[in-house]
């Protein structure tokens, strides 16, 4: 019917016009997937508990991943063998005790063989013991407080993210590369040595995350808990966190970020810091700047 | 005994009979289904792209705030209260529940709860922000829309009660004369457990709502460091009700698949016995979990292994029911109407998210997981599907006997694959999103995170539409089609099937014999 109003020239054009559409569609889907970052796992960790823990994460992984698939056979074969249409008589059985005490046994002896590793895990995760640095945390709505315990350095750490970048409502505007991960002051770590972190909060729950650096724990107001990070040697670099429990408005707006740098970098950091206001704390960058200058002028 | 029915207000507003106020409780359900839904569709919009494109962050938290409360106490509670009102009397031979006037009274509460409940949103302030979960001290933070949630939540906490202890009363007292404890449906045993669950966490919620009232209020402070009091505790006391809670979701959705997989498998349910332990065992241990909802808060070591040890022995039970319908389905005889493909998809998308559950309990690998998109993958995974999904299926499955039509096999087809792709395409991704380190509860997000946010979003979107599908085929098997046979199916079990389609209105005056 609809060929006789329809010349075969226009019909082709129209085929033609749908095919491009298609196609363009087709080629930004695929520019889109081929461009993306996909993350499938828990991000690269850099300590020595975060790699144990991704070990057992994988391993407590791959044991689901073989039940999900043994449990996926014996039900699609039983799908596609025991059906109706293949002219099957259904059988009579409704139960045996052996199979049963079987799939309750069996599961318990999985459990435990992921239960041993597990246990030890957690207890060398909650030992805080022995400690080299402690900082104190503490999470208000919504910025977080470092305090060097055995230093004089104390100060806020707030999102640096400009408000024009988040509100869209008029319109995209362009993000930058870490939007909602970047904080006027970071918090400074050495490699190598066991910081001790004792968190807690001055108003509602929070939680202190960076996926990096191994697990996470909450700020409660009231209470002090305690976790603790040891950086590997080589894990110099900035590593970006956020906050973990529901806080309130802000809550995507208080992230966390940690500076790794050597011991003596360190050293210097907490020098040039120590006693001094939120607004005036220098960052470890400004710090080793300054000091490629020094070295400059005394080379000179 | 034969009564005229009666019609319009009469009928529905003053009913006691168990099938008008079941249905009562299924529309009422799927009403709040599309209200939850929709706020789950802001959500999905505004975490399309990093941002605030649509709504403020404060808004973003009412959202996932009332979605939650109006999903578990508005769409998957009812809806299951729905189901045990038809069903039980019908599948133990009785001629209505043994409480009709209160069954009545606790309907007909629940749309004021919910009328409160949505309320707020016009208080100032809005509605409450501060997570389903209602943690202290953030709620004590809230505007006056936490005490019209309290208010509420005690309301939804009566209607439960009064539902569950009818539940009790019918299936102890007024089963047919033969049917003995261990011959009754399973669908019954897995809502007798539920009411059981019911009766003892829903006062337990209703003590720590009104603890955070008079926190509010009234000078205490139980929770309220400021006072000296303790937000740990709070905690606590809300998952010694929300674990068994999650259970209250789930048990009568094992009850229907239970049901629905030997007729299509045309094979009886394979260890009905252990069904029914593993049912009392899961029960059982819901309320020794509890704090692997919170491996975070500081405990000592010695209770974190004690809560991921027990958390862990979740997975004997709920593997042996997962066997057991595997079994049942094992030469069988099967054909796959929508019912049965619901079914299966439950069976399969339920054991993903029970297997992400172990994962979960592990406790040191929680400390990544935990509060992540990783969680909310996994919960989505056992209660849309497996309680939402469940309900869909048991809808296609009972409704011939509600109706007396059968509803269009095709059009349930197309809605049971519409919602199963789109589901998985929306709540698979969020597991990536969670292991790479993206919280839950966010108004916005890092740029790493885009990608699957998007899936997730175009996920969600598909999945609210495909529902419009289920509104239309509901409504087309009531209006009409083809006539369901007394049996409906091909010789299911159960009692439920020796009465005419559509089930009149009154039904089992006379007690039948279960031999």
């Amino acid at each position: 019917m609809a060929l006789t109003f329809l010349s075969a020239f226009t019909l082709r054009k129209h085929i033609n016009k749908a095919l491009s559409y298609l196609f363009l569609t087709a080629m930004m889907l695929y520019s889109t997937i081929a461009s993306a970052k996909y993350e499938y796992d828990l991000p690269e960790q850099k300590t020595q508990i975060g790699r144990e823990l991704t070990d057992l994460h994988h391993f407590v992984f791959f044991v689901c991943l073989a039940i999900m698939i043994f449990v996926t056979v014996w039900m699609f074969y039983s799908i596609f063998a025991h059906r109706k249409s293949r002219g099957v008589e259904p059988a009579k059985f409704s139960h045996s005790t052996f199979l049963e005490v079987l799939w309750t046994a069996v599961p318990v002896l999985i459990l435990i063989v992921m239960a041993v590793p597990a246990t030890k895990m957690l207890i060398k995760m909650e030992d805080t013991t022995k400690s080299d640095i402690t900082i104190k945390v503490t999470g208000y709505q919504w910025k977080w407080q470092y305090e060097y315990l055995d230093d004089s350095v104390n100060f806020y750490s707030s999102m640096s993210t400009p408000r024009e970048q988040i509100d869209q409502y008029n319109g995209k505007v362009e993000q930058g590369e870490n939007y909602l991960q970047e904080v006027d002051n970071h918090m400074v770590i050495p490699t190598g040595k066991k910081v001790r972190l004792l968190l807690t909060a001055n108003d509602v729950i929070h939680a202190w995350w960076v996926p990096k650096l191994g697990g996470k724990k909450d700020a409660i107001p009231g209470y002090i808990n305690e976790m603790w990070i040891r950086a590997d040697e080589d894990a110099i670099g900035t590593y970006r966190g956020r906050c973990a429990e529901l806080c309130g408005k802000d809550h995507a707006y208080m992230p966390i970020v940690v500076d790794v740098v050597p011991q003596e970098q360190y050293e210097q950091w907490v020098a040039a810091n120590s006693g001094v206001a939120s607004d005036q704390i220098q960052s470890t960058a400004q710090l080793s700047n300054k000091k490629i200058q020094q070295t400059v002028v005394s080379a000179q | 005994m034969a009564h005229e029915t009666p019609t319009g207000f009469k009928r529905w507003f003053m009913s006691t009979n168990h099938k008008d106020i079941g249905t009562l409780y299924l529309c009422f359900s799927l009403a709040m289904l599309f209200l939850g839904g929709v706020f789950a569709l802001v959500i999905r919009a505004e975490l399309f792209e990093p941002g605030l494109q649509f709504i403020d962050p404060h808004f973003f938290n009412q959202m996932t705030t009332m979605h939650a409360l109006v999903m578990v106490f508005g769409a998957v509670m009812p809806g299951f209260v729905g189901f045990a009102n038809w069903m039980i009397p019908l599948q133990v031979g009785a001629p209505d529940m043994a409480l009709p006037r209160l069954n009545n009274f606790s309907f007909w509460i629940l749309p004021f709860a919910f009328t409160i409940l949505i309320l707020s949103f016009f208080v100032p302030g809005g509605a409450p922000a501060a997570g389903w979960t209602l943690y202290a001290p953030l709620t004590i933070q809230g505007g006056m829309s936490v005490d019209m949630a309290i208010v509420a939540i005690h309301i939804m906490g009566v209607s439960s009660i009064m539902g569950a202890i009818n539940v009790i009363v019918t299936v102890l007292n007024m089963r047919a004369p033969g049917m003995t404890l261990m011959k009754m449906p399973l669908f019954v045993w897995t809502w007798l457990i539920t009411a059981f669950l019911l009766i003892a966490v829903m006062p337990v919620f209703a003590g720590s709502v009104t603890m955070l009232l008079t926190d509010r209020h009234f000078g205490t402070a139980f929770f309220d460091p400021a006072g000296g009091g303790d937000p740990v505790l709070y905690q606590h006391i809300f998952w010694f009700f929300g674990h068994p809670e999650v259970y209250i979701m789930i048990l009568p959705a094992f009850g229907i698949i239970s049901a629905i997989i030997p007729t299509f498998a045309r094979k009886p349910l394979f260890g009905y016995s252990s069904m029914v332990f593993a049912t009392a065992g899961i029960a059982f241990l819901s309320f020794i979990v509890w704090a692997h909802h919170m491996f975070t808060v500081g405990m000592p070591l010695q209770g974190e292994l004690f809560f991921m040890y027990a958390t862990m022995l979740i997975a004997v039970p709920t593997g042996v029911k997962i066997f057991n319908w595997l079994s049942t389905m094992w030469r069988g005889s099967m054909t796959f109407e929508t019912p049965m493909l619901y079914s299966i998809a439950v069976v399969f998308l339920f054991t993903i998210g029970g297997l992400s559950g172990i994962m979960l309990a592990i406790t040191p690998v929680d400390f990544q997981y935990h509060d992540t998109y990783f969680v909310v993958a996994h919960f989505h995974y056992v209660l849309f599907a497996g309680a939402v999904m469940s309900m869909m299926g048991g809808a296609y499955y009972w409704l011939p006997k509600w109706t007396g039509h059968m509803y269009n096999e095709t059009l349930g087809k197309v809605h049971f694959w519409l919602t199963t792709i789109f589901f998985n395409i929306t709540f698979f991704p969020q597991h990536f999103l969670g292991l790479a380190g993206m919280p839950r509860r966010y108004a916005d997000y890092p740029l790493q995170f885009t990608e699957f946010n998007q899936w997730s979003t175009i996920g969600a979107f598909g999945l609210g539409i495909s529902q419009l599908l289920f509104v239309y085929i509901i409504i087309q098997t009531v209006r009409g089609g083809e006539k369901a046979s007394t049996e409906v199916w091909e010789n299911p079990e159960g009692l439920e099937w020796t009465v005419p389609s559509p089930a009149p209105f009154h039904t089992f005056e006379e007690p039948p014999v279960v031999k």
